[in-house]
């Protein structure tokens, strides 16, 4: 046994991006088959993550693997650049990456999201990277994955089917608000990650590349561009997405998919947008006055 | 060929003693660990002591820990087999939360509330990398943190309340008589089925990570779980007993405690209306791992009272009370390294017997 506890207080170099080139080169493969068989899970070895499971280890092993330094990356989580999680992680590749970052949707080239497409729509040679918690849009109807292995294989999705259905005969319309699960290309049935329906119809003949990492579950799915993605429904109940009686209080937009303040513990409340880029862009394009809070 | 006799003799127990107390101070070249030390430096390890140990004093759980050379398990062990010891004094009244000087609260279903979101110490938000910095001796920069120009908001409505207001969440009901005292787990034998308060009790004394592996199957299709944090609060809050020949209630001290309120979807009944429902955990300290996965067991264990089906281990009310808690499950564990020989013996004879049996019955292939 030595003395001391012998540890070199400057041993904090870290590869680019932080992953190993051979683990990134493993994850691109891993993309390359789900970008060649849209909204299928492709399992990859998914590696330890400094951050825990669930916080977006997915999205940042995807992230990390196709960045390179001339990327300009935007990091959001419930739609905002300024929550503490996008904070984070956007400071994580500041640390490990140098890279550069914009809250910009127009000027990102990769934007990793957490439970939100932008509103501003996305263009060619912008990559999307969703973290995904759950992959399985069949796991709350079969716990186990040796069944919905073979459910996919068989394209067995009435069950998903029936519990709309269910929805519909008990509340005379379907009770699913987020997660909503799509089908793919004509064949997959995939989870969309947990962003509100709201967002389901920009992921349709989307430009952009939308990557979908579920670091837990060890799970890469993809949509490539130009994509069909068909949220489920029935023709006397069509697929519908949330709506707001008022508009955002800061904006004024009544476009954008809407978050809930409480002001007071009195009942008080306002609406504001949760894309924080789409509402800031559009306050400094409005004349001064006009409903604006900040 | 010699007979090795396996009786454990006074003597090699007592070297054995030895031998621990030699492993636990380690080598001589470091310097002894003090309570202190423990206490300030490890804190977080001490509060789950004392949870799981049901005592709050961060003195003894170091001294616990220090005994234990740091095992959890073992420290909590130490803990409850001293509590065991101790007279009740009182019962204290309910604490109440509302008044807690908060060095945390978030939560992850509004953006923003009154009170604001205090992120308060927590590593959420750490990039899990080693800090070398740590590894050298004694000088490290003291960090201090920002403190703020305003004074926290004493008002700080619970979450829970403003989704009350709007009838949206079920009211807090206590399922029990006020009057009947509250059931007590270290005095009172375990029956099914369970009131709340016994299983609240059992999942506070709970091992860490069997809820926290329950709670994880409850959200990952073995309990269908769609949970929310309302709200988690983190802080120092007064403990309050009413003593008899008083008659009136007197603060006796204060005790830092973690709340955690799970809002979950629930679809309604035959008899209740959609709305959501609650979970609930607390703990002594700083123990919000804990909290989180009890606030999620606990509304599992509700199922039962809303009616949905009982189909997982989560939702299992004997499954889980009759197995969470660590110094329970030990020793059961454990016991299996005690001398068996008797019963064995018993069952190597019967073995040989049938295997003999088997053999018998066996039609003779070779004269095929």
């Amino acid at each position: 046994m030595t003395d001391r506890i012998e540890l070199d207080p400057d041993e904090s170099a870290y590869n680019f991006a932080y992953l190993d080139e051979q683990t990134k080169r493993m994850i691109r493969r891993s993309l390359l088959k789900a970008l060649s068989i849209p909204g299928y899970q492709v399992p990859f070895g998914g590696r330890e993550m400094p951050l825990a499971y669930g916080w977006g280890t997915g999205g940042i092993q995807v992230t990390a693997s196709v960045i390179g330094p001339d990327d300009q990356l935007k990091v959001i989580d419930q739609g905002a650049d300024d929550t503490t999680n996008a904070v984070s992680i956007r400071r994580f590749f500041e640390i490990v990456g140098d890279i550069r970052t914009t809250e910009r949707t127009a000027d990102a080239t990769v934007i990793q999201t957490r439970h939100r497409i932008p509103e501003a729509p996305l263009k060619e040679g912008q990559v999307l990277v969703y973290q995904v918690p759950q992959p399985e849009p069949l796991r709350n109807l079969e716990p186990r994955e040796t069944e919905t292995r073979k459910m996919h294989a068989y394209s067995e999705y009435g069950p998903t089917q029936v519990t709309l259905y269910e929805d519909i005969a008990r509340f005379g319309h379907i009770a699913k608000t987020y997660d909503y699960p799509v089908i793919v290309n004509g064949r997959h049935l995939m989870s969309p990650s947990p962003i509100p329906k709201f967002d389901n119809p920009k992921m349709q003949d989307c430009p952009a590349i939308q990557l979908f990492g579920a670091g837990r579950e060890k799970r890469i799915y993809a949509i490539p561009p130009y994509t069909s993605v068909r949220s489920l429904d029935f023709d006397d109940h069509p697929f519908e997405v949330q709506t707001w009686k008022g508009c955002c209080a800061l904006c004024g937009s009544t476009a954008s998919y809407l978050d809930e303040v409480i002001t007071d513990d009195k009942g008080s409340r306002m609406f504001v947008c949760s894309d924080t880029d789409f509402c800031k862009t559009r306050q400094a394009s409005a004349p001064q006055g006009s409903g604006q809070r900040r | 060929m010699t007979y090795v006799a396996v009786k454990g003799g006074e003597f090699a127990i007592v070297n054995s003693h030895k031998l621990i107390a030699e492993a636990r101070r380690g080598d001589l070249k470091f310097g002894e660990l003090s309570l202190g030390q423990i206490r300030e430096q490890f804190g977080l390890a001490v509060d789950r002591v004392m949870v799981e140990g049901s005592v709050y004093d961060p003195d003894l759980a170091s001294l616990a820990l220090k005994q234990a050379q740091g095992d959890a398990l073992e420290a909590i062990f130490l803990l409850r087999a001293y509590r065991t010891t101790l007279p009740r004094i009182a019962i204290s009244e309910p604490l109440e939360t509302a008044n807690i000087s908060l060095r945390r609260r978030i939560s992850a279903a509004f953006k923003d509330l009154p009170g604001g979101q205090v992120l308060g110490p927590t590593y959420d938000y750490t990039h899990r990398l080693l800090d070398f910095r740590l590894a050298a001796d004694g000088d490290v920069e003291r960090q201090q943190a920002e403190v703020a120009d305003v004074p926290l908001d004493t008002a700080m409505p619970r979450v829970l309340d403003i989704l009350g207001d709007e009838g949206l969440i079920e009211p807090e009901l206590a399922n029990r008589n006020p009057t009947e005292p509250v059931f007590d787990l270290t005095r009172e034998p375990t029956v099914f089925p369970a009131g709340r308060d016994q299983r609240m009790q059992n999942l506070a004394r709970g091992d860490e990570g069997f809820l926290l592996g329950l709670a994880y199957s409850t959200t990952r299709g073995y309990g269908g779980a769609h949970p929310f944090v309302g709200e988690i609060r983190m802080g120092e809050v007064a403990v309050v007993i009413v003593p008899d020949e008083l008659g009136f209630a007197i603060e006796i001290g204060e005790i830092t405690v973690t709340e955690c309120q799970m809002i979950n979807q629930f679809r309604g009944s035959e008899t209740a209306p959609p709305q959501f429902t609650r979970g609930y955990g607390l703990s002594f300290g700083e123990c919000e791992r804990k909290t989180l996965a009890m606030a999620l067991v606990d509304r599992a264990l509700r199922s039962r009272e809303l009616g949905e089906p009982v189909r997982y281990p989560a939702q299992d009310e004997e499954f889980v009370l009759s197995h969470s808690d660590s110094i329970e499950a030990v020793g059961l564990v454990s016991h299996y390294k005690l001398p068996h020989y008797v019963d064995f013996q018993a069952e190597l004879q019967l073995v040989r017997q049938l295997r003999a049996e088997y053999e018998a019955s066996q039609p003779n292939e070779a004269a095929e």
